[in-house]
């Protein structure tokens, strides 16, 4: 590890520390000089957002753990509890709530950024794919944390959910009784979701900071998908981006104040306000809002997969279900391997653009569908819209790659933005 | 390159407003993480169900001349006695002033018959003994607190032993005639 050099700081104490545990010269240098590509759109907010968002749904989650109770008999009026009795306990509460859907919008924004731009590719893969396990990560969280207020969504969601394993051949009902801890969703169910919860946002948080550690090495992507050739192509971090991104919080912020104070039940299933029943199924047992598009394609596989003309059953519809909603997630880790194509952003691919846009689409038809009954016409809808998800990745990025011919790229970034006028790297002198 | 984020300051206006720009803005800046902190840092004060619990009444119409009996009042022990006339007259007999702790009899009481107290040693806190007529009472005749011997007398003041103050009186009324609210 290179020794500290001499330190630029005035503050003596600072220096002292740092002189230790360089931690102020890294902050300075991660986040105060980091050369950032000067053309970013505000599509680029949304990764300091998250971690805003995660912030925010720690230290809510920490004091509304204070006054919750982790047991079936107790959960549900404990949540009660703090919405009444606990000084502004209803605050804390609808922030908690209102911020996991809050988290979910701004990282699939985050996530369809790095898909139309190209952010997956060489040499960024590791990055994309720490984003996936952040994903992953955070629906294990947010599927936990509905189950604790152990409302009549929480105990058949979770019921549904944990009763998939059982569709593993062999292992599956072993599976799920370990999961259980028991013989059904029941109080063992509730406490270790507890325990996991609580577990997982610190989890989350580490991946997060490889995340960005993984980001930093290469430096960040840009609307135009080429690298930073001369320093005029990129600004310092601080304050041009730090106050871009104070300015986007102040917006989201209010986005989020909006739900939280004028409709902080609107995301929610008015379900949820009755307490668990395990005698009495709800008419619709539907998952949260961002888990809809992956419910979909769940309930899509409605077919057994069979060796024709035998009668013989390779994969049960139940266990395709899992296999075609956990597959939706494993291809966006091949992603960097299935698109092809050495030109990064979609400014510049013009039938790449129109697929993606296509997906965005075909992502909220899959919700839509995931929201309704298992009836049709949503079936059949569903059916269609999880064929061209997978189509989408395994078949049309493959083929793109090769068949289509992009738009010329710009020299560089200062000459897309300042035209004939810009400098090049021989003329320039370093100030 | 130029850095054009940390010009060189110049004389006067330049420099003023820029610091008067910082100023306002780390103000308001820190308003506003205050008013955000806040509903966190009060969900950690007592809860309304909790402060519903701050008041408990009592009936001493069972409790006879010389009885004590002990009261659960927020989550601590209050002692609550019936006093007896030498009781009484010992208590008044001491000079208040002399005392580690002054404060006379009537001060320590609404009406002269009962004494209500919290039953916690105001030394490190453990529970006085005197409730039980077979307690050992200390040399005053009051309660006496086993873990370093502080000795409390009939009007539980403090008068031997480390406790610094006399036990601590929890506010309370007659509702009627043999009822008190305590809190």
């Amino acid at each position: 590890m290179a020794h500290a050099q001499s330190s630029e700081f005035n503050n003596p104490v600072i220096r002292w520390i740092d002189h230790r545990l360089p931690v102020f010269t890294m902050l300075q240098k991660e986040y105060g000089t980091y050369p950032t590509p000067r053309n970013f759109n505000y599509l680029w907010n949304f990764g300091a957002l998250a971690m805003v968002v995660l912030v925010t749904m720690i230290v809510s989650g920490v004091v509304l753990a204070m006054n919750y109770t982790p047991h079936v008999d107790h959960a549900f009026t404990s949540v009660e509890r703090i919405m009444r009795d606990v000084n502004f306990g209803w605050l804390i509460r609808y922030i908690h709530m209102n911020g996991a859907s809050m988290f979910f919008i701004v990282v699939y924004i985050h996530i369809a950024r790095g898909l139309y731009y190209g952010s997956y590719k060489r040499p960024r893969e590791l990055l994309w794919m720490l984003g996936v396990v952040i994903l992953l990560l955070m629906m294990a969280t947010a599927f936990m944390g509905y189950v604790l207020p152990w409302g009549q969504m929480s105990f058949w969601g979770a019921t549904v959910i944990t009763n998939l394993f059982s569709a593993i051949p062999v292992v599956g009902d072993a599976i799920v009784t370990w999961l259980w801890g028991g013989f059904s969703v029941d109080n063992p169910t509730l406490n270790r979701f507890f325990s996991l919860h609580y577990l997982l946002p610190f989890v989350i948080a580490a991946v997060v900071f490889l995340h960005i550690a993984a980001l930093h090495v290469p430096g960040s992507n840009n609307p135009l998908g080429i690298e930073p050739q001369t320093p005029q192509d990129t600004i310092p971090f601080h304050p041009y981006y730090t106050v871009k991104d104070t300015f986007g919080m102040g917006v989201f912020l209010i986005v989020f104040a909006a739900f939280v104070f004028y409709a902080p039940n609107y995301l929610g299933h008015p379900d949820n306000y009755i307490p668990a029943n395990p005698l009495v199924t709800p008419a619709h047992i539907v998952p949260e809002w961002y888990f809809l598009p992956f419910y979909a394609i769940l309930r899509a596989i409605t077919f057994d997969i069979t060796i024709p003309f035998t009668g013989i059953v390779l994969i049960e519809a139940k266990f395709g279900g899992v296999l075609a909603m956990f597959g939706a997630i494993a291809v966006l880790f091949a992603l960097p391997w299935l698109d092809t194509s050495p030109v990064r952003s979609a400014r510049f691919r013009p039938l790449f653009r129109w697929f993606t846009l296509l997906l965005l689409v075909d992502f909220v038809v899959l919700g839509w569908v995931g929201g309704n009954p298992a009836e049709q016409p949503y079936v059949a809808i569903g059916q269609i819209a999880t064929a061209w998800y997978f189509a989408h990745f395994l078949i049309v990025l493959p083929l793109l790659g090769k068949l289509e011919r992009p738009l010329p790229l710009p020299k560089s970034i200062s000459e897309a933005v300042l035209g004939k006028g810009a400098p090049t790297g021989a003329a320039m002198k370093k100030a | 390159m130029a850095d054009t984020t940390h010009p060189e300051k110049l004389e006067g206006e330049g420099e003023t407003r820029r610091d008067f720009l910082y100023l306002a803005t780390g103000a308001v800046a820190a308003v506003g993480v205050a008013s955000l902190a806040w509903p966190f840092i009060d969900s950690l004060n007592p809860a309304a169900d909790t402060l519903a619990l701050a008041s408990i009444e009592v009936d001493l119409s069972a409790l006879a001349v010389g009885q004590s009996i002990t009261v659960t009042w927020r989550g601590k022990p209050v002692f609550i006695r019936h006093q007896t006339p030498e009781e009484i007259e010992a208590a008044r007999a001491v000079n208040a002033a002399e005392l580690r702790d002054p404060q006379t009899y009537e001060e320590r009481t609404v009406k002269p018959d009962y004494l209500v107290m919290v039953g916690v040693c105001t030394h490190l806190g453990c529970i006085p003994l005197g409730q039980k007529a077979t307690d050992q009472k200390g040399e005053f005749g009051g309660w006496f607190c086993p873990c370093h011997g502080s000795h409390y007398d009939t009007a539980g003041r403090i008068r031997k032993g480390p406790a610094p103050r006399n036990l601590e009186l929890p506010p309370y009324e007659f509702i009627e005639e043999t009822r008190i609210r305590i809190g």
